[in-house]
């Protein structure tokens, strides 16, 4: 999933600035799974900046909602009967929603209350890990189903590296060496021999170095004349 | 009542903060009983809300009560390891230090929120714990927050 946290209160506070009444939108798809944007998380967000406001003595007036996935038009689309008396929205979705709002409500100034970090594994209750960062080449196959892009700090595609102490990376103390585990994997799978195999340097033109990236779909597309 | 006339009324002395209660049904709520039983007087700013298991009080609940007006919120659950859900007094506690940060940002005492635990059977340290709690937020003075919907501010329970 997408897994995004909140930004910092007095950072909000400073966003919505000049506005009186602020629409803040939740998404009910994968920041409410992480605890970020779902029904609870706008409900707590918009209760500290009414109160945090008020007590500034410059109360804004923020209502509240969620739509279940943000980053699609049509759980957007009713919406915008409401917009019209709001300032701004605040959007308590990924990065994706907020431009979604703010493709869809070009008038409307949105607002991101959210960082958005990686795709994630929840590791546990409570923590969630980097697992993926869309490279758009993947390599699982090779690498005992451990990505090597997201999980090893410098993206060795040959490690590890000289500072894999203990099976710990150098980069931080609670960080297993990602290749420490591919190793593992690939030696519990008895494909230890596949790891002799020298990768060249990766092609990233299919991460995001080769430019905006987009999948054109022909076989599910609408066509012009049939779409509303 | 808003924020300006309890500020006189701290001047005046007068000041009866309002303090939400949620109360475990198992352990604080009937502590409660226990004190009124034994007919010990406790503060009555003290407004209690029943609760099955504090693991019921979400942050957002808490918080609402304070935005609502109240000077102080405490959770008031069974003691560590004898909850009647396992683990629900535990999971309040992680809110209410939840919540006392986000009191931080928003520019409110943290003290106005505490966690309390207490079995049923101590009805004079319900009375003594809340006590305490009611004198941290008379020191603290009235919540900013007028609290012009919700609670109503009578000065004196019902």
């Amino acid at each position: 999933m997408i897994v995004a946290e909140q930004k910092p209160l007095n950072e909000i506070k400073a966003m919505l600035e000049g506005c009186n009444k602020v629409l803040a939108v939740g998404c009910g798809t994968c920041v409410a799974v992480c605890f970020a944007g779902g029904r609870q998380e706008v409900g707590l967000l918009s209760a500290s900046l009414r109160m945090s406001t008020d007590i500034d003595g410059a109360a804004v007036d923020i209502d509240e909602t969620i739509v279940q996935r943000q980053c699609e038009k049509e759980y957007n689309a009713p919406l915008e009967a409401e917009l019209e008396q709001y300032d701004a929205i605040l959007s308590l979705g990924c990065g994706v929603g907020v431009q979604s709002l703010a493709q869809q409500f070009p008038g409307k100034r949105i607002l991101p209350a959210l960082n958005t970090k990686f795709m994630g594994y929840p590791a546990e209750h409570g923590i969630w890990e980097d697992r993926c960062q869309g490279c758009g080449n993947c390599v699982l196959h090779l690498t005992g189903g451990v990505c090597p892009v997201s999980r090893c700090p410098k993206s060795l595609f040959n490690g590890p590296c000289g500072g894999s102490q203990g099976g710990i990376c150098e980069v931080d103390q609670e960080t297993e060496c990602a290749w420490n585990v591919i190793c593992e994997n690939q030696l519990r799978l008895g494909l230890f021999d596949e790891m002799m195999e020298i990768h060249p340097a990766k092609d990233w033109s299919s991460a995001r170095d080769g430019g905006h990236r987009r999948i054109v779909r022909e076989d599910v597309r609408i066509p012009d004349e049939e779409k509303a | 009542m808003n924020a300006e006339e309890k500020t006189l009324d701290v001047a005046n002395e007068t000041f009866v903060p309002e303090v939400v209660a949620f109360c475990c049904r198992h352990c604080a709520y009937s502590a409660a009983d226990l004190a009124g039983g034994g007919r010990i007087s406790y503060s009555p700013s003290i407004k209690i809300v029943e609760l099955p298991c504090t693991g019921r009080a979400s942050a957002l609940e808490i918080l609402h009560a304070l935005e609502k007006g109240a000077d102080g919120v405490a959770v008031a659950g069974c003691l560590p390891g004898t909850c009647h859900y396992i683990r629900g007094n535990t999971q309040a506690k992680h809110r209410v230090t939840h919540v006392r940060k986000l009191l931080k940002t928003i520019g409110l005492e943290e003290e106005r929120a505490r966690m309390i635990n207490i079995s049923a059977a101590m009805g004079a340290q319900f009375v003594a714990e809340f006590t305490n709690f009611v004198e941290t937020i008379k020191t603290l003075g009235p919540s900013p927050l007028s609290g012009e919907t919700g609670i109503t501010r009578t000065g004196s329970q019902p």
